[in-house]
């Protein structure tokens, strides 16, 4: 049985198409997938991302166990402020990778992905117990929070009136239009504790709300409304995929596994090898000094070709060299992009593959990411 | 959302469509499949000249999400490819029926294409 997200029934009465991801019932498109791509590039758009997983985590150490569990430093975060990051095992690979926000000096809230809630709570449970750090609670809160993105530019003219007043938490803010990139804000709404956060997976400016299930639909309707007069739209996880693809942000299961490292994925930045022990720092440092067998590199179709898709060999100088791991037509660009693992040498942007495509090779040039930029 | 299920057509449970002109079949997908696929963005057709069998896959359309197979309804040999759609694959979504035909079969069983759904019982198929 496929589990459902609060939204469920407002995305049957939108005349949503659902599809199975991560063992969720989703809205995959509601109109068409580039019609609502190119809504949230130009104007706005509301994706339900309840499916995602909420993981409270508390007490007076939670910053020094988040530290040594996760690879970004938590330790630069103020509190109502948020960063990406990743959740190691010993050998490197990605258990997850995550948000993780500051809600206060001991609260921290982490955003995982959906398909991995069950892979991720039993492990910080198990480190939880391993580094016997005492006083430190975590709370999988997925099942009782939904959750969703408004992305595009025009979000930021109906934010205020969709989260009326200052801020009552995380950054003190006026008016929730003031929230900078990455910061995250609480707002009371019908009784309740709602976050707000600068944040997204579009490339777009946007917010994301984590509130409480039993008001999800009404926060939902009210975007609805509220953004009728710059024409927000509902927008499925294929909108949402092909926008996170051109702008080359990995995908759990697509760019990252559990044997492939944040290094080789070409996440260096958000891996802090200075701030002391963590998961799989050792590999990771090894890794960043001498560098990885595979790196990933975003590509570009150069001639008339059908879309790259994840599973298609590619080949370098006639040798079969690796893999695509993300690939669609972008339908920014009208052109087939995609992200694959291919030796370093060939990671560099001008460097020439071949994608292999139902037995026959189209050529393709790796490109610096993100492949879209406005 | 109602799909389009012209009477003068035949129709495979996979979504073709057939015109019967004398030996000569067209085929291409129906105005259900377009909408379900959506946003056609690549198609790829068969070689002039190809023998195919009734269930045969010999065509590929792409939308932004997934690849399909497209399988030929009847068996003969392909006689000719609409060119235009490769070059313009939205002709698919846009004229599923007319100017978004895929290619045409001589025929080598004219009964197979009595065996094919007719349209009352397509449109039961798809819900309509």
């Amino acid at each position: 049985m496929l589990k459902r997200t609060p939204l469920y029934t407002a995305h049957q009465k939108a005349g949503a198409k659902l599809i199975e991801f991560g063992g969720w019932e989703m809205p995959v498109q509601y109109s068409t997938i580039v019609d609502e791509h190119l809504c949230v590039r130009r104007s706005a758009g509301i994706f339900d991302i309840s499916h995602m997983g909420e993981v409270f985590v508390s007490g007076a150490r939670a910053a020094e166990f988040l530290n040594g569990t996760l690879t970004n430093d938590i330790r630069k975060l103020k509190v109502g402020g948020g960063q990406y990051t990743l959740m190691c095992n010993e050998k490197g690979g990605v258990i997850d990778d995550l948000y993780a926000y500051r809600l206060s000096d001991d609260g921290f809230l982490l955003i995982i992905n959906a398909s991995r809630i069950e892979a991720d709570v039993p492990w910080l449970e198990s480190r939880l117990k391993a580094v016997g750090i005492d006083g430190v609670e975590l709370d999988n809160a997925s099942d009782r929070s939904g959750a969703v993105a408004l992305q595009g530019p025009r979000v930021v003219e109906f934010i205020d009136r969709l989260f009326p007043g200052p801020s009552v938490g995380g950054t003190p803010v006026a008016n929730a239009s003031e929230l900078k990139k990455n910061e995250l804000g609480a707002w009371r709404i019908a009784e309740h504790s709602v976050w707000l956060a600068r944040t997204g997976y579009s490339g777009e400016d946007g917010f994301e709300v984590v509130a409480p299930a039993a008001i999800i639909e009404a926060i939902w309707s009210q975007a609805l409304a509220l953004g009728h007069t710059v024409c927000l739209q509902p927008c499925g996880l294929g909108a949402r995929d092909t926008l996170r693809t051109e702008m080359c942000y990995p995908l759990y299961g697509h760019e990252l596994d559990e044997s492939t490292t944040p290094i080789e994925a070409g996440l260096g930045f958000f891996v802090s090898l200075d701030k002391g022990n963590f998961v799989g720092r050792s590999i990771l440092a090894e890794q960043k000094d001498r560098g990885t067998s595979k790196k990933s590199a975003a590509f570009k179709m150069t001639d008339k070709s059908p879309p790259p898709r994840p599973g298609y060999p590619i080949w370098v100088d006639g040798v079969l060299a690796g893999t695509v791991v993300s690939g669609t037509q972008s339908p920014s660009l009208n052109t087939g992009i995609g992200i694959g693992y291919v030796p370093p040498g060939a990671a560099s942007p001008g460097s020439r593959l071949e994608i292999e495509i139902r037995g026959k090779k189209f050529p393709a040039e790796v490109v610096k990411k993100p492949i879209f930029r406005k | 959302m109602s799909s389009q299920v012209p009477v003068a057509l035949r129709y495979a449970k996979s979504h073709e469509w057939v015109k019967a002109d004398g030996d000569i079949v067209t085929v291409g997908i129906t105005d259900h499949a377009q909408h379900e696929l959506t946003d056609i963005v690549f198609v790829e057709l068969p070689q002039i000249g190809r023998t195919v069998a009734s269930g045969e896959a010999c065509a590929v359309v792409e939308s932004v999400k997934t690849a399909s197979d497209i399988y030929s309804p009847v068996s003969g040999k392909i006689v000719a490819v609409n060119e235009a759609v490769p070059a313009n694959p939205a002709l698919v979504n846009s004229a599923p029926y007319t100017e978004g035909w895929l290619f045409k079969v001589a025929l080598s069983s004219k009964p197979e294409v009595e065996a094919l759904l007719s349209p009352a019982d397509y449109l039961a198929q798809i819900g309509g």
